[in-house]
């Protein structure tokens, strides 16, 4: 039974990473039709941001890897995504090479073997069967969450965004530069990878190839939740972490993978549209 | 103020507008007509920006606007109220109003006072998501939307398609205010009796060419009938 209940910070945690992972691929794709395969990427840097900084201090790293991870996605989406805009396979394929070489560039800046991020000791223990740093990567996931949420409902730039993302050709002829939101997308997105990145450092170790771990789940997530959808985002992440930690709880990981694919499949069969999606007169 | 020239443009490989001139000077309402399908909507997504020009320019207040982006057209001046009464449907009215404003060179918050003025049905529905409203709301929301940002120029692309009668009244009422009080348009209108109402001149399209342009008294014409006929 105590095992049992163990699992459940384990997956709720799991579930706040692929949430903070997720929320920036559901708008990236949701507003912009492009799927990131090097969104991972950003995970890894954020991760290799906090094992720099660790001797300065860890709350330190949260900002600081949102914006090395938002400025690589600027980065890219100025470079190369944006002249691929609405060749979502291109775009797949180019990604998918970039994310390569963003972690062949790990490797020679930080050496193939995984390193270790030392968690600071106010994040060690815990309360029950809660540990700190699992408590902590939650508190993480709803404040960012929050402050998504306000962002998008209570600002203009979110306004804006969530106008390019429902129609954006109105939204370039009501005088939104949609070029401009697209780039502030892209930095969020990207940044929310980078804290995604910062709180694994507190329950593993970071390798080149951490985000390649996560970047599958995070994608499942997208789709069961529905595009662009924040809601729908936050309960299929929580509803994955979860399913992935008892499914390895009571098999073992493989086998883990087999049930947690089967189980969307079997969902998205009934759901195609995943959990949400934009509903509205004009639309239907 | 807004003048055309020549203007060519299509979809891929297949030409819709082959050279296309027009002009619309200050204070005066021009109606674009034409069967359906000859070009009209093309017409007016080219001269804001949403299409390409392949060939020919377009001029607005003495500056070439031809390779301006969309969102640059409307800064300078231009209000376009595309077909088919488009809003950002998860949108409150309020939002769908603000969003507008704030991408607007002004920013003045009465111009979304004088908006709603022209259009006082919306004032009770500001805190409604966009997409619940009925077709005629959403087309005065949409106009409202492009008045907010002080436009020199509106530019409305069949703003009384497949509207509830009593909201055409009220949207052809708005229009001419708007045109009395000196606002400029460029108005596709498939209704002849409304388009002689309020128009000062018309261009008549065939097939992506201006088949006859001129006054409203010369619309009178058998010929012109007959470029009209469904
Ligand atoms: N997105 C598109 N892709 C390809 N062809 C298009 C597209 N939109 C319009 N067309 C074609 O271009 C031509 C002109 O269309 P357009 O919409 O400009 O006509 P219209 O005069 O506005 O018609 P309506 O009175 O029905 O609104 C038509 O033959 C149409 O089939
Ligand atoms: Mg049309």
């Amino acid at each position: 039974m105590e095992g049992v209940l163990n699992q459940l910070p384990i997956g709720l945690s799991i579930g706040a990473v692929l949430l903070l992972i997720a929320l920036g691929l559901t708008f990236t794709f949701g507003q912009m039709g492009v799927i990131n395969m090097a969104h991972g990427e950003f995970i890894m840097a954020g991760a290799y941001t906090a094992y720099l900084l660790q001797s300065v201090g860890f709350l330190i790293a949260l900002p600081a890897a949102f914006g090395v991870a938002g400025v690589m996605g600027l980065v890219l989406e100025r470079l190369l995504i944006r002249h691929f805009y609405g060749r979502p396979l291109d775009t797949l394929l180019l990604t998918w090479g970039v994310s390569l070489v963003l972690q062949q560039a790990a490797r020679d800046l930080f050496g193939a073997p995984n390193v270790q991020v030392v968690s600071p000791t106010w994040l060690r223990g815990g309360v029950g069967i809660l540990p700190y740093n699992r408590l902590f990567i939650m508190a993480l996931a709803v404040l960012s969450v929050v402050a998504i949420w306000a962002y998008l409902h209570r600002t203009g730039q979110g306004r804006r965004m969530r106008a390019v993302m429902q129609n954006r050709r109105l939204a370039a002829t009501s005088g939104i530069n949609t070029g401009r939101v697209d780039q502030v997308t892209f930095f969020i997105g990207s940044g929310l990878a980078g804290i995604a990145g910062v709180a694994l450092t507190l329950i593993g170790p970071v390798g080149p190839t951490l985000g390649t771990y996560y970047i599958v789940d995070a994608f499942l997530v997208v789709v069961a939740g529905g595009l662009g959808q924040l809601k729908g985002a936050v309960l299929a992440a929580l509803g994955l972490g979860l399913l992935n930690s008892y499914a390895e709880f009571w098999s073992d990981a493989s086998l883990a993978k087999v049930i947690v694919f089967v189980a969307i499949i079997g969902f998205l069969q009934l759901r195609p549209q995943g959990l949400f999606v934009l509903r509205s007169r004009a639309l239907s | 103020m807004l003048s055309v020239e020549g203007l060519e443009a299509g979809y891929g490989r297949a030409r819709v507008l082959f050279g296309v001139s027009l002009e619309v000077t200050e204070g005066r309402l021009v109606c674009v007509m034409g069967r359906n399908g000859v070009g009209k909507t093309t017409l007016l997504n080219t001269i804001m920006g949403v299409l390409p020009a392949t060939a020919g320019s377009v001029t607005f207040e003495g500056r070439d606007v031809t390779r301006l982006r969309p969102d640059e057209r409307v800064r300078l001046g231009m209000g376009y109220v595309p077909q088919g009464h488009e809003t950002f449907p998860q949108l409150t009215v309020m939002d769908n109003l603000m969003v507008t404003l704030e991408a607007s060179p002004h920013r003045d918050p009465t111009a979304l006072e004088e908006a709603l003025e022209v259009f006082p049905r919306l004032k009770p529905l500001l805190k409604r998501p966009a997409g619940f409203l009925s077709g005629g709301q959403q087309q005065q929301l949409a106009m409202a939307r492009a008045l907010v940002t002080r436009p020199r120029l509106l530019i409305l692309d069949e703003p009384t398609e497949g509207i509830q009668p009593s909201i055409i009244i009220e949207i052809e009422e708005a229009i001419e205010r708007l045109h009395a009080a000196g606002l400029a348009m460029l108005l596709v209108e498939q209704y002849l009796d409304l388009a002689l109402r309020l128009a000062d001149s018309f261009v008549i399209l065939d097939a992506g060419r201006v088949a006859h342009s001129g006054a409203a008294e010369e619309l009178r014409g058998e010929q012109v009938h007959r470029l009209l006929a469904v």
